[in-house]
């Protein structure tokens, strides 16, 4: 009895030593972490009063990017299977919400249900076809995964084309499902306890709050022996399947998992997108998901979040700043690039860079950098 | 009767294509473990500098062709330099993840060249077409056969019969034991994505002659390939030669009856088929018709 008091008081002035399991494995190891949390989720929430209209909708597409950026995480990084399928399952996520939540209207079913209904469902229906796929993926190891994925892309774009009392068909589209929460329409503009708030701040409030559920339920997921089932699959398959972790399980779960966060995130994402169209969920949109992943830093949920917000805010930097880079034009002045063309540009070049470079992404960065500081002034 | 010939030329003319850069696919996986993501980009240029050095420098098609394989070669020995090389060592989904990369840089530069405006390939065939069996096939398919093929049988012997090649197949045997032999690794892998980027560069022109012209869209055709390596296995020559032509021949045979007989599949339904067929086959057979199988060992 007084040994655990006494470790408790050492403990106090020494986060990093850790006497028990349960302190390795805590949501939050160190009360700094804890505390620097609960900061940036005040600070968040406070945004939308100090920034303009744009970046208040820009940074609600962050959150949802930062959504499906943990589940593609949770399979590539946690799992390490990976997958260049994950713009398939936001399609899939985008449509059952469509159907379920929009209007019904030229030749387009929809339901019109409440957001309570769609929401959930939007996640469920790719989980389970997330599940109907991983055997067949669980089969295949390494790249040939990759390929496979890919190939669900083509065929699932096919499917949204041909499918057109779902999507409206190819280049024509359809509205996305409304977000109205219990009779509270969370995309349109209220007054509440005096405030007077656009929509686009309460849709902001909307997709922060789920991006934070299931951020912790992510984080939350990777402590339990779940995901230290995915790490040991990932870091040597055979070793985990003679420890007892049952491989076509765990593989199972975790593209399950990631399909329901990729399914939540197109979901949120046609709300932003306005209108929707079978294009909309092509290989480069999986590119963009894989470059959250690998940019923001693999097997960390903080990771993907910076990755979001880098991907996210990378073109909005690129169009602020083009008017002193020499090099851009808008299209036929004879620039070297057009705004667009180096905002692509830019996010191959950084993939590999960052790859190259600092395999473990900004996360890596934010670790050296807090690592320089621990120690200061003696870092060396 | 002369449908069905049409179309299995047709189809083969296709297949010879995805051969051709299953091919270069094929060789970068052997020696370094990595899936070039970024072969449809190359192929693109490939298309494009071909295409530029007819039109603009007034070279003979022939002659811009080969200039433009070695051009591509050397844009591939240079992106193996600067971006894959330091993946040695990484685990091989990162190195692939590298070419994704690659992939957009030079798809950009490919969109930048290219412009708003379609240009030909300047090709000799252009829609010509010859009657082969009662049928009435494009000069071009057979083209593609003719050449595609020629230039992986010429790929196929530097392997067996040179030195060189013999150095790179000991590389993609076993790089240490190569190494201790001495053979230039590193300038092996360099060699690899020449030899590829130049394949692509080649699959490139013959994609964009004819009547579609070098486009972007083109890339489209290069991912195709990816089936045809995972039927064939991923490091297996002979095998994707083999899936090319039978990927082709479906994709043919698809799109001349799928649209009279299974009209509910859909518009444009032959482009999902190399998919289809590969899901079919990693179902059954993990490794592909030819691909060695990993050995797991704790």
């Amino acid at each position: 009895m007084s040994d655990v008091r006494a470790s408790e008081r050492t403990l106090r002035g020494r986060p990093l030593l850790t006497t028990r399991y349960s302190d390795e494995l805590k949501i939050f190891t160190t009360a700094t972490k804890r505390n620097w949390t609960i900061v940036l989720i005040a600070v968040t929430a406070a945004l939308p009063f100090a920034l303009e209209r744009d970046l208040v909708s820009l940074l609600s597409t962050v959150f949802v990017f930062a959504i499906g950026g943990i589940g593609l995480n949770i399979l590539t990084g946690y799992a390490g299977q990976v997958s260049l399928g994950h713009a398939f399952f936001l399609g899939l996520g985008a449509y059952t919400a469509a159907v379920l939540g929009g209007e019904r209207s030229g030749g387009v079913v929809g339901l019109g249900l409440d957001m309570a209904i769609w929401l959930p469902l939007a996640g469920l229906v790719p989980a389970l076809v997330g599940l109907a796929v991983a055997p067949l993926a669980a089969r295949v190891r390494g790249l040939y995964l990759a390929i496979l994925t890919l190939g669900l892309v083509f065929i699932g774009e096919h499917i949204f084309k041909e499918a057109d009392w779902i999507t409206g068909g190819a280049g024509v589209g359809r509205a996305p499902a409304e977000a109205v929460l219990f009779g509270f329409d969370l995309f349109a503009a209220h007054e509440i306890l005096g405030y007077q708030l656009d929509r686009f701040t309460v849709f902001y409030y909307a997709c922060f709050v789920i991006f934070v559920v299931m951020a912790f339920a992510a984080r939350n997921l990777a402590r339990s022996r779940f995901g230290r089932a995915f790490a040991a699959v990932r870091d040597r398959d055979v070793a985990a399947e003679v420890m007892g972790v049952n491989l076509l399980r765990t593989k199972t779960l975790a593209f399950a998992v990631s399909s329901f966060y990729a399914g939540i995130a197109g979901a949120l994402l046609s709300i932003i997108f306005g209108r929707i169209t079978p294009e909309n969920w092509n290989l480069f949109l999986s590119i963009d998901f894989l470059a959250v992943v690998f940019i923001g830093g693999l097997a960390t949920i903080s990771g993907s979040i910076l990755g979001a917000v880098f991907v996210v805010m990378l073109p909005k930097l690129v169009e602020e700043f083009s008017d002193y880079v020499p090099l851009t034009s808008d299209v036929g002045q004879g620039g070297l690039f057009t705004v667009f063309q180096l905002q692509s540009l830019l996010f191959g070049v950084l993939i590999v860079v960052f790859l190259v470079l600092e395999p473990r992404g900004l996360y890596g960065l934010w670790v050296r950098v807090r690592n320089y500081f621990k120690a200061w002034p003696f870092s060396y | 009767m002369e449908t069905f010939v049409a179309a299995i030329i047709g189809g083969l003319g296709t297949g010879a294509v995805y051969a051709l850069l299953a091919v270069g696919f094929v060789i970068i996986y052997r020696t370094t473990e990595v899936i070039n993501f970024a072969q449809p980009a190359l192929m693109i240029l490939g298309a494009y500098a071909s295409s530029a050095l007819v039109s603009q420098a007034g070279l003979p098609f022939w002659l811009s062709v080969v200039v433009a394989m070695l051009v591509l070669a050397l844009v591939g020995m240079v992106t193996e330099r600067i971006a894959l090389r330091p993946m040695i060592g990484r685990p091989s989904f990162s190195a692939a993840t590298v070419t994704v990369g690659v992939f957009i840089v030079l798809l950009i530069v490919a969109f930048r060249l290219i412009g708003p405006d379609i240009i030909t390939a300047g090709d000799p065939w252009g829609l010509q077409t010859v009657t082969v069996l009662g049928a009435t096939v494009f000069t071009l398919d057979l083209a593609k056969i003719v050449i595609s093929l020629t230039a992986v049988a010429a790929v196929g012997l530097f392997l067996a019969r040179s030195r060189v090649g013999l150095a790179m197949r000991a590389t993609a045997f076993d790089q240490e034991t190569a190494l201790a032999q001495g053979v230039k690794v590193g300038r092996m892998f360099g060699l690899s994505w020449g030899i590829s980027a130049g394949l692509a560069a080649l699959a490139g022109v013959l994609v964009s002659s004819g009547a579609s012209g070098v486009d972007a869209t083109i890339a489209l055709v290069a991912l195709k390939a990816l089936p045809v390596i995972i039927l064939g296995g991923l490091d297996s020559i002979k095998g994707s030669v083999i899936a090319g032509l039978l990927i082709g021949i479906a994709e043919g045979l698809t799109k001349a009856y799928q649209p009279e007989f299974v009209p509910w599949l859909g518009a444009n339904f032959d482009l999902v088929v190399p998919y289809l067929i590969m899901i079919v086959v990693l179902m059954v057979r993990p490794y592909g018709m030819f691909g060695t199988k990993e050995v797991i060992r704790v």
